[in-house]
C-alpha cells in the first residue's frame, strides 16, 4: 500500500530551511510521499539533496523528487514580475513539489504535460 | 527579495573584483553517468595531454572532485583562456548499493561504493558558490527534465554562475537534442560527443562566449 500525504504551504510556511527540509525527510523516511502545495527556494531544493546523502543508510535509499511549477515564460511580464513579489513575501505556493522514498517510488517522469510516478512492485509486495 | 539582490550583486562584484587575480573555475556539473569525465578527459588531452579521471559504464564512477589546474585553450582567432576544470561527482537523489551488487560487486565494495557517492554528491553541492562558470552536461538520451538537472540548473541562476547546457551522446541514436533545448529554451545548448569528439571544438568557441 503506497501512503500520500497532503501538505499544505502553511504547514511550512513559518519553519525555517532546516526545519522545512527535516519535516519533509521525516515523512519520506516513513515511507510515505509527500505532496506539499508549492515549492521550496531553490537553495532549498539543494539543501534537501545534500541532507537525503547524510542520511543515506541500509534502509534509507534516498528520494525521488519532482516539481510542478507554472511556465513563467508563459505569463505576461506584469504577472511574472505580481507573482515574484507574492512569492517573495509568502513563499512559492504555485506548482506541486512531489517527494517520495526511494524504497517506494522507482521513478517520476516528468514533461511539461504531465508527470508519472512510478512505484516500486517489490516494495509493495514486500509489505502486504 | 532586497536581501537575495543585494546578495547576488556582492556576489558578482566579488566574481569579477577576483577575476584576474585567481584562476577561473570552469566546473562540470550533472547527474550520474552523464559523461562528465568523458568530457573533462576530451579537454585535459586535447589541451595538457593527460587525463583526468577514469571513466567506467558504473554509475559514481567519480566520487570525488577532480582538478585539472591551469588549462590553457586557444578559441579559432588565437585568443587565449586560462582555466582551472573542475569534475564533480554526479549529483544523484537516491543512492542504493544494491544497485552495484548487480554489477558483481562485493557488499563490503558496493557500500563503499554507496558511502562514498553520497559523500561526493555532497561536496559537488559545496562547490557550486566556487564556480567562476558551469557546463552542465546530460546525457541527451535521458529524459531532461529530471529534477536533478532542473535544482543543478535553477541553483547556477540562483548565484548568477554563467551556464553552458552540453547534451553529451549525440552519437547515439536515440539522442534527443530537441527535447533537451525545449527542457531548457532560455539556455544556450551544445550538443557534443565527449567519447568521439564530436563538436567539440564549438564546444571550445561556446566555453569563451561563456566566460567572456
Amino acid at each position: 500500500m503506497v501512503t500520500i500525504q497532503l501538505l499544505p504551504y502553511t504547514e511550512i510556511e513559518t519553519l525555517s530551511s532546516v526545519g522545512r527540509i527535516r519535516k519533509l525527510l521525516n515523512i519520506a523516511k516513513q515511507d510515505k510521499i509527500v505532496l506539499l502545495q508549492g515549492r521550496l527556494r531553490k537553495e532549498e531544493e539543494t539543501e534537501l539533496i545534500k541532507a537525503t546523502m547524510e542520511e543515506i543508510n541500509k534502509e534509507f535509499k534516498g528520494i525521488e523528487l519532482a516539481v510542478i511549477h507554472p511556465a513563467q515564460s508563459q505569463l505576461s511580464g506584469l504577472q511574472k514580475l505580481k507573482n515574484d513579489m507574492l512569492s517573495a513575501v509568502l513563499g512559492d505556493r504555485q506548482g506541486l513539489t512531489i517527494i517520495g522514498p526511494a524504497s517506494v517510488v522507482k521513478a517520476i517522469k516528468k514533461d511539461p504535460n504531465k508527470i508519472e510516478l512510478l512505484t516500486s512492485e517489490k516494495r509493495k509486495r514486500s509489505r502486504r | 527579495m532586497v536581501f537575495s539582490f543585494v546578495k547576488r550583486v556582492f556576489n558578482q562584484f566579488m566574481r569579477d573584483f577576483f577575476a584576474s587575480r585567481k584562476d577561473l573555475k570552469l566546473g562540470l556539473y550533472g547527474p550520474p553517468n552523464s559523461g562528465k569525465t568523458t568530457l573533462a578527459n576530451k579537454i585535459c588531452m586535447d589541451w595538457v595531454g593527460e587525463e583526468l579521471g577514469t571513466v567506467s559504464p558504473l554509475m559514481h564512477e567519480t566520487r570525488e572532485i577532480q582538478i585539472k589546474e591551469q588549462i590553457s585553450i586557444k578559441n579559432k582567432n588565437g585568443k587565449e583562456l586560462l582555466f582551472n576544470l573542475v569534475d564533480t561527482p554526479g549529483i544523484a537523489t537516491r543512492i542504493d548499493y544494491e544497485e552495484f551488487l548487480k554489477s558483481g560487486m562485493s557488499e563490503n565494495k558496493a557500500k563503499k561504493r554507496a558511502r562514498e557517492a553520497t559523500k561526493g554528491v555532497i561536496e559537488a553541492i559545496k562547490w557550486l558558490d566556487e564556480m567562476d562558470a558551469v557546463l552542465v552536461v546530460l546525457d541527451a538520451t535521458q529524459d531532461p527534465y529530471s529534477q536533478v538537472n532542473v535544482t543543478i540548473i535553477g541553483n547556477l541562476q540562483a548565484r548568477d554562475i554563467p551556464v553552458l547546457i552540453v547534451a553529451n551522446k549525440v552519437d547515439l541514436k536515440r539522442s534527443n537534442m530537441k527535447k533537451v533545448q525545449a527542457a531548457f529554451p532560455q539556455y544556450e545548448v551544445i550538443g557534443v560527443s565527449a567519447k568521439y569528439g564530436r563538436n567539440i571544438k564549438e564546444l571550445y568557441e561556446q566555453v569563451f562566449k561563456l566566460v567572456k
